[in-house]
This record gives structure tokens, sequence and C-alpha cells, in this order.
């Protein structure tokens, strides 16, 4: 009989244990393959944004006459515009702002819709006034909202993150909002209450990390929306003013001659629905590696 | 005679309901010396936990709840003082331990850290000194490896390990008065023996006073110099421990004793139990509160509400002839 001899190091043992409970996480990521397709997404759009200006040899602003309306080409790979502009480095151009715009929307949003949702959760008489105020803000389609507020700060791409962060603030306070009325009857809040905490400290402290899960889902769908909404706002004039890009005015640019430059529609339009798909892919897997209860399987 | 810690006059808690006002707590008056474990015995829904939190004034005073009567620690009413006043008193003054160990501890941060915030809200300390009372606080309180433990999760300690921690918050800034909201109820057996060993060893060590809060007689047995039986909202007895378990006096305590399973009684007899429900808070009976279950109630009963009154030295019952209920039992055992 052999006697396999087996050299186990304790310490060893005790690191690969550390390492296996923190890779748990990564592992239910990567299990999620709907996740991962949609951070992959994500992931190659942000470098496409941050690298993309910086590979392309075409200059955005730069109208080209003789090259007008110009089909998929090795020279231009995804074709001119109607200005003769490289589509590829337009939309490359227009990935940095929708990103910007929907990373900034977002962002804000979660932070205006915490606080408010904080403060409507934990005093009473301020719940009523607060969420009647976001119940009023909330009743306006998101577009047609948006549409207003753009025409009263005028067309500029840092009015459309306010009007999009406007818009967006009410659905993340609710979402803040319900989580922290349940969070606020926990045991541990009565117990650090009764160790004589104040209601600053218990708000902002105590009840705020508990939120910020389905904070973050709700974020990664206010980014996607943002997208959506900021491309209708682009395309309907009244987003991202010319002659900067974005996809919505490509789009809107594209549709008086769709049916001679199919690709000025395709390919801006493409972009927008790899990108909210993605975020909503993402979005979908974080609700369930945060939350399995309500996972969709 | 010394001021005693706590002394709690008539005490009523009022709360607002969507079908008027309820009143938990009823005219409640006990105190609690210094130094000295007082247990607080009554079944579900009797107005233990609730009396026990208006100590601390822990309820929503703006929208649900309401106080009357006097909490008095130390000669000074708790209940005239100001929220930030009262911030004061708890946690360093008053402590408290509750009853599911599981939920009281915040998921998101580590106990080292929870330990430190309660040191340091009341007492001006850096983190590092913060950090060495916490694991000092930790070892006290008979957690293995308080050094690694400091920085574990609440999700990677066992229920008994989680109280321990609580206790070891609650002990934080050695408070006067620790109020233990049933501590070990949540807890299996073997563990529970030890959380009781545990409070026993830190009451003689720290003399702090506890109001220990239990439905179980037998924990009361083991750790309690005096007991107070609350039935709906209101003492029906107090007296020390020892004279609580041979005579006890109120209709509902002896039921409560008859209901205890002996470990060398009879098995095939089936237990004692007190017939019928607790009235709901809303349709209390004018009489005694208790005239409904017992055995022993007559018209009188039915129609007066009996006042405490003291039987002998600081044995006090709320019934108009346990003095008779006792002789006749007595009659019958002979």
């Amino acid at each position: 009989m052999n006697v396999v001899e087996v050299n186990v190091n304790p310490k060893r043992v005790k690191h690969d244990l550390k390492k296996q409970e923190r890779s748990l996480l990564l592992r239910r990521f990567l299990s999620n393959k709907l996740m991962v397709t949609g951070s992959i997404i994500i992931v190659l759009l942000l470098l496409l944004a941050i690298l993309g200006p910086k590979l392309t040899p075409f200059d955005p602003y730069e109208m080209v006459v003789k090259e007008r309306l110009e089909a998929p080409s090795s020279h231009h790979l995804l074709g001119t515009d109607n200005f003769g502009r490289d589509l590829l480095t337009r939309i490359i151009y227009g990935a940095k702002v929708s990103m910007w715009v929907g990373f900034a929307s977002a962002l804000l949003s979660s932070i205006i819709g915490l606080a408010i949702g904080l403060t409507a959760s934990y005093y009473r008489y301020l719940d009523n006034i607060l969420m009647r105020i976001c119940d009023g803000l909330l009743a306006f389609p998101a577009i047609l909202f948006a549409i207003a507020l753009m025409a009263v700060l005028g067309a500029k791409t840092e009015n459309v993150i306010i009007a999009l962060t406007i818009v967006f603030s009410p659905e993340v306070a609710r979402i803040v909002r319900s989580r922290a009325l349940v969070v606020r009857e926990e045991t541990y809040i009565e117990a650090i209450r009764s160790q004589g905490a104040s209601a600053a400290r218990i708000i902002w402290k105590h009840i705020a990390p508990n939120t910020i899960s389905p904070l973050l889902v709700k974020a990664t769908f206010v980014f996607s929306e943002a997208v959506i909404v900021e491309a209708t706002l682009s395309f309907l004039g009244a987003g991202v003013p010319a002659p900067d890009p974005s996809w919505g005015n490509i789009l809107s640019d594209g549709k008086d001659v769709i049916y001679t430059a199919w690709w000025m529609t395709v390919f801006p339009g493409l972009f927008i629905i790899l990108s909210v798909l993605g975020l909503n892919l993402l979005g979908d897997g974080l609700r369930d590696l945060i939350d399995p209860q309500s996972s969709t399987k | 005679m010394e001021q005693p810690l706590l002394e709690i006059n008539n005490l009523k808690t009022h709360f607002k309901t969507e079908r008027g006002r309820v009143t938990a707590v009823d005219g409640i008056s006990f105190s609690v010396e210094k130094g000295e474990i007082l247990g607080v015995v009554g079944e579900s829904g009797c107005g233990k936990s609730v009396t026990a939190q208006s100590i601390l004034r822990l309820f929503d005073e703006k929208y649900t709840a309401s106080y009357e009567g006097e909490i008095k620690l130390q000669g000074e009413n708790l209940l005239q003082l100001s929220k930030a006043e009262m911030e004061k008193i708890r946690g360093n003054e008053v402590s408290m331990i509750f009853q599911d160990p599981l939920s009281s501890l915040n998921p998101v941060f580590t106990i080292g850290y929870q330990l430190m915030e309660t040191i340091r809200i009341h007492q001006n300390r850096t983190k590092k000194q913060a950090r060495q009372m916490a694991i000092d606080l930790l070892r006290m309180t008979g957690i293995p490896s308080p050094e690694k433990r400091v920085s574990e999760y609440p999700h990677q300690l066992s229920g008994g390990m989680r109280q321990r921690v609580m206790i070891a918050m609650a002990l934080a800034c050695k408070p006067k008065l620790l109020i233990a909201d049933e501590p070990t109820t949540a807890l299996d057996v073997t563990i529970q023996a030890q959380i009781l060993d545990l409070m026993l060893e830190l009451n003689e060590e720290l003399g702090m006073a506890v109001v220990f809060i239990t439905h179980d007689l037998g924990v009361v047995a083991e750790v309690c110099t005096r007991v107070v039986v609350m039935y709906l909202g209101q003492v029906v007895e107090e007296a020390n421990v020892e004279e609580l378990f041979t005579t006890p006096l109120h209709p509902y305590t002896k039921g409560l004793m008859k209901a205890i399973p002996q470990m060398d009684g009879d098995r095939s007899q089936k237990l004692n139990v007190i017939g019928g429900t607790v009235p709901a808070l809303n349709a209390i009976p004018s009489g005694c509160r208790f005239a409904s279950r017992c055995e022993f109630a007559n018209d009188l009963c039915k129609e007066k509400a009996p006042d405490l009154q003291v039987h002998e030295g600081n044995h006090k019952v709320r019934c108009w002839h346990y003095a008779e209920i006792s002789n006749k039992e007595a009659a019958r055992h002979a």
C-alpha cells in the first residue's frame, strides 16, 4: 500500500479560506451569464468613450463636403454623415456625452434621492411634504417633464444633467424611503438608540448604509433611462446642442436621409440599444446578487 | 433607607392606535436598589417590554406614545428630561439589551466598529483607545480571541456570541442600571446558562443593577433577588424570590408556578393551565383584571379593582382575598 504524505500548512489553509470567502461574490457574479454580458458591454462602451477619441484619426466636427453620406468602407468604417463627418468618430464622441450624462444624472439623483428619502423616512412631519412634492414631480411623464425643464434651462449638456436629475430624484427618493422605513423598525436601530445615539447619527450612519443596495440597483436603471431620455431630448433638439455629437442628434440628422443613408440611423440606434441593454442586464444581475430572494430565476 | 437607584411611581404608558388610546402599562410602581437583580415576569403582552422601553423613553413621543407618572433615576425624573439629556442617559447610565441578538447588531458594520461607536458617543476617546476598550470589553464578556473578533461582521458570529457582544456594548460605559429584555429567550439552553452566568458575574464585579425581564420562572429563580409579577399592564405581586416561590399569594402567580414542569414530577399528569386568554387592551374589565380567568373570583372582584396591598415586609399583592385563598389551598392539601 502506498502512503501518500499530505503536507498541510495550516497558515496556507487559513489564507485559502479567507480567499474563498472573498471569491464567493465573484463566483456568484460569474455564474450569472446575463450580468457578465451586461458588464462586458458597459465596460466596452466606457472604454470606447474614454479611449476612443484618442484612437480615431478623424475630428468629429470637421466637415468634408466631398465625402458627404459615404457608405461604410475601409476608410470610414461606419460611413459618413450628411456633413461628411466620420460617423464612427461622431458615435465615439457621442458615447462620451451619453455615458457622461447618464452617469452624472444617475449619481446626482442617487445623492439627492438618498437625502430626500432618508429625511422623509425619519422625520414624519417632513414625510408628507417631501413625498407630495415627489408625487407631483412623478406625475409628469419623464420625457415631457425633461423637455419642459430643458425649455426653461436652455439647451446645454450640463442642463441635460440637471434636468434628468430633477426628473429621476423622486423615483430614487421613493425607493430609499420605503427601504429606510423597513430598516428604522429593525432591532439594531432601537439598540443603537438605546445606546444614546442621536437622530442624525441613526439616519446617516446606521440607516443610510442599509439602503445602499436597492439604491445601487435603482441607480443602474436610472443610468439606462437617462441614456434613453438624453437621446430622446437630443433627437427632439432639446438636449445636447449641435454640433456636439450625441447619439440622439446623430439619429435626428439621420432621419432626413433615412432612405439614402441607412447607416446614420442604424449605428447610433444600435449603440443606444446596446448601452441600455447592457445597463439593464447589469441592473437585473445586481438585484439578484444583492437580494437573492427576489431572484428572477 | 438609602435612596433607590431607580424608582418608578405610577408609570402609565399610553399608545395612540387606530382604535383609540390604549394603555399598555397602567400605573406601575417599583424600585430597583443599587446592585440588585430585579426580575419582571409575566406572560406575552402583559407590558414587560413596554415598561423596559418606557424607562429609556424609546417610544416615539410625538406620534405614538405618551407617558405619565415618574421614573426617577437617582432622584432625577427621566420623564422631564429633554431629548438631548435623555440621549446622555441612554447607554451611559442606563443600558439595554434586547431579546433577539441576531437582529440587534447592524449587519453593515463590524462589531468592533459598533462597540467603538457606543464608547465614543459618550466618552471622549481616540479611535485607538476605543478599539482597545472594545477588545477589553469583548474579553470581559468571554469572547475568545477578541483581537480577531473585533474586526468581524455580525453574521460571522453565532447567536450566543452576538448576545455577548450586545452585553459588551451595553456595558461599554459602565452603566448603573442594565435593562435586559428577555436576553436569553432566543438562545438555546446551554448558551442560555452561559449568558446568565456571565450576567451574574458582571453584576457582582461591576455592582451594576439589573432589571431582568423574562417569562421564564426558572431563569428568575436562578438570577433574581426580587421579583415583580405583571399582569395586563399592572403589578399583581412583588416579593423576594424565595418568598415568591415558597408562598405565592396572587392566584395568577400560583397559576404560573403550577405551570412549571417538575423534573421529578409525575409525567403522566398534565401541567396546570391558566384558563382563558388575556383580555385585549382596549377591553379591560372594570374590576380585577384577572377576574375572568380566576377560579376564586366573586362579585366583588368583578366590580371593583383591588389595590396593591402590603402582605409582609416587601411582599405586595393585588388581590381582594389572597389570604382566604391561601388558607383554602392549605386546607385542601392537608
